[in-house]
């Protein structure tokens, strides 16, 4: 009986699981082996791939390292950015508003979300476009300033495309901390200031963690934001991707490209790990 | 002795100093007035339209084990957490240690708190919730002291050897010990204690009962400690006031809140109580009680009154006995040990509770019993109704 039982419920269990096995299987697993035996193919004269094994398309990586260099330095920039703003949203939202203002809060914030990023973004490129804001400044005596297709409009719109999914984590554990403990803290002698760098920071590491490891991980894979803010001059890997494999049509490069940003991820991301598991450890937030 | 309060009055009487007639040896701690911790004046506090605390006047002797105890929702955490400085009256003043505390935060506060489910910080070891008190000092002391007085903390709850250890490691009475050392270490004024042993089983509830006291004489500052135990008021504390609907109804030492409650509703929470509605004949002397029974009482003013029996001033006797008894038949019986509770139906007065201690050799008496109920008169304690 029991025997039978544990067979059905693994058939369940497996049955309930194909479908996002077979997907992960078909549409990432596939593809990656795809793109790891292009990696060390040629390209083929009329463009895409001829099978070899080389390494020259990795030896050739120093010549789109202005793209990596952009990405692995305006990722992370724009993610602490986006830390920065987000925080004392999530603090405001979290402690000081009250629940009739926090839905209204939350809302504002949520709704432009439903939008495409592509509009609002596109949005952004005539406010920082010569029509926009320049033009302003130049009203009150600030002129030649130039804000699009420098890293500076890349890093406005990453700032604010990402910014909901940086404050939604944090607010989340700043909402579940215990403000038994902030009058804990206050009753210990301990100033605003203190308390809120001695307990309220601490607690609310996991979801700093969470917001900074999901905006950088995005935003490694970023294409349209520097596509449009950027120009052509301030541009991503995603955006070399572009370019190799439907303009130049040399997939073996792209394939080489996008292998060594996975592996990146890959490092970042165990890192990132590491630190949030350290946290984890000396910081661990009970929940009862 | 009957005893009626005089009504409003007997409500105000609330500066209470425990002189000659305190209990023991910490009474004599506790000076005269003019030597108060924590002093309220009129103090007030509302929420909207509702009224937590309401015109309460309140004096903490300095040095002294005072429990604030009263139902829930009587004000009576509100009223620590003035002191805190977590609320701020809505009206009237909240002294400490002689300086008025209006608008003055937490953090400048001479006084410190265990709160209720302790709030130790989670992202901190023992040992770092115990010194967080000390590194908030300005200025700053010097590491090794900190290490030194947290050490001290430490061992003063008996958790020497737990420094390092992690929070959620902790049983709830060691997570009670920590509370305890960190609240102690600042050495505050006065060391406010929102209902600490709550969440403690029985038997660790006991024992830290006795701990708190000994550690109050050790440190020799006051004690408040907010409850609804009666009966942790009771055990721990030199003084005890009742509150109830946001007011202060008595405030005494324990032995006079039990044997002589303020008020009916004094005796009705603070121990058992056994009802008995009737009325004192002109003349006094005389309390004729529902079934028109004539029972001698040493209460002077005539009128409808309530007295409220003990149950173990009641003695219970097997057989109908003479006439000044009560007649009655045991229900229920309830073994506890070292004492047996009677659940006794009084003829034409309904259920009455008697407490028999069991000294040596009380017979038990079966359910189905007819038994009769003595007492004193002067165990009875009548309110005017």
């Amino acid at each position: 009986m029991a025997a039978a039982g544990n067979r059905r419920r693994s058939l369940v269990t497996a049955a309930l699981a194909a479908p996002a096995a077979l997907w992960l299987g078909v549409f990432l697993v596939l593809p990656f082996i795809a793109m790891l035996v292009f990696a060390f193919g040629r390209r083929a004269p009329e463009g895409g791939y001829t099978p070899a094994f080389t390494f020259e398309q990795f030896l050739n990586l120093p010549a789109r390292s202005a793209a990596f260099l952009n990405t692995l330095m305006l990722a992370p920039a724009g993610a602490l950015l986006c830390l920065l703003v987000a925080y004392p949203v999530a603090y405001y939202l979290a402690v000081r508003a009250s629940p009739r203002h926090r839905l209204v809060l939350v809302s504002l914030i949520v709704v432009p979300f439903w939008t495409s990023l592509l509009v609002r973004t596109y949005a952004w490129m005539y406010i920082l476009g010569s029509r926009g804001l320049p033009n302003l400044l130049e009203m009150i005596g600030i002129s030649d300033v130039r804000i699009l297709n420098t890293p500076a409009a890349v890093l406005i719109g990453i700032v604010y495309g990402y910014l909901p999914l940086m404050i939604m984590p944090i607010y989340v554990s700043l909402e579940k901390l215990d403000r038994r403990l902030l009058d804990a803290s206050a009753d210990l002698g301990a100033r605003p200031m203190s308390t809120f760098f001695g307990v309220t920071l601490p607690l609310s590491m996991p979801g700093v963690m969470t917001g900074t490891a999901l905006v950088t991980i995005l935003l490694l894979g970023e294409y349209l934001i520097p596509q449009l803010l950027g120009g052509g001059k301030v541009f991503f890997i995603g955006n070399a991707l572009v370019d190799l494999f439907l303009q130049s049509r040399n997939w073996p490069f792209g394939s080489a490209i996008a292998v060594t940003l996975v592996l990146v991820v890959v490092v970042v991301l165990t890192v990132a790990m590491r630190i949030a598991w350290r946290f984890a450890g000396t910081r661990r937030v009970d929940l009862v | 002795m009957g005893y009626i309060p005089c009504g409003l009055h007997f409500d105000r009487l609330l500066s209470f100093t425990v002189a000659a007639g305190g209990s023991d040896g910490v009474a004599d701690t506790v000076t005269e007035t003019g030597a108060h911790d924590v002093e309220f004046r009129s103090v007030s506090k509302r929420y909207g339209d509702v009224v937590a605390v309401a015109n309460v006047d309140l004096a903490i002797p300095k040095g002294a084990f005072v429990a604030l105890l009263g139902p829930s929702g009587c004000g009576k955490t509100t009223c620590l957490r003035m002191i805190g400085g977590f609320e701020q009256p809505s009206q009237g003043t909240v002294s400490i240690d002689g300086r008025p505390m209006n608008g003055v935060p937490p953090y400048r506060r001479p006084v410190n708190m265990v709160f209720q489910h302790y709030a130790l910080f989670p992202h901190l070891d023992v040992e770092a919730n115990v010194s967080y008190g000390l590194r908030q000092m300005r200025p700053r002391i010097d590491r090794r002291e900190v290490a030194r007085r947290t050490a001290e903390a430490l061992e003063l709850v008996r958790l020497g050897g737990f420094a390092g250890r992690r929070i959620h490691e902790m049983s709830g009475g060691q997570q009670q010990r920590v509370a305890l050392a960190r609240a102690i270490v600042n050495r505050p004024a006065v060391l406010l204690l929102d209902e600490p042993l709550a969440a403690l089983d029985r038997k660790l509830r006991t024992a830290m009962q006795i701990e708190l006291q000994s550690l109050q004489r050790e440190l020799g500052i006051t004690f408040l400690l907010v409850t609804h135990d009666q009966e942790e008021a009771l055990s721990m504390s030199d003084l005890v006031c009742v509150m109830n609907a946001g007011q202060v109804i008595q405030m005494a030492p324990p032995q006079e809140v039990y044997d002589r409650p303020g008020t009916l509703f004094v005796a009705d929470f603070v121990g058992k109580t056994n009802r008995l509605p009737g009325v004192v004949e002109a003349g006094g002397g005389v309390l004729r009680l529902a079934d028109g029974r004539r029972l001698s009482v040493a209460s002077p003013a005539p009128g409808p009154v309530t007295a409220i029996l003990r149950p173990e001033a009641i003695g219970i006797v097997q057989g109908e006995g003479g006439h000044d008894g009560l007649p009655g038949t045991v229900t229920h019986r309830i073994f506890l040990g070292n004492s047996v509770e009677y659940a006794v139906a009084a003829d034409g007065l309904g259920e009455m509770l008697v407490t028999v201690d069991r000294g040596g050799a009380h017979r038990l008496v079966q359910p189905g019993d007819r038994v009769t109920l003595r007492f004193s008169p002067e165990s009875l304690l009548v309110f005017s109704t």
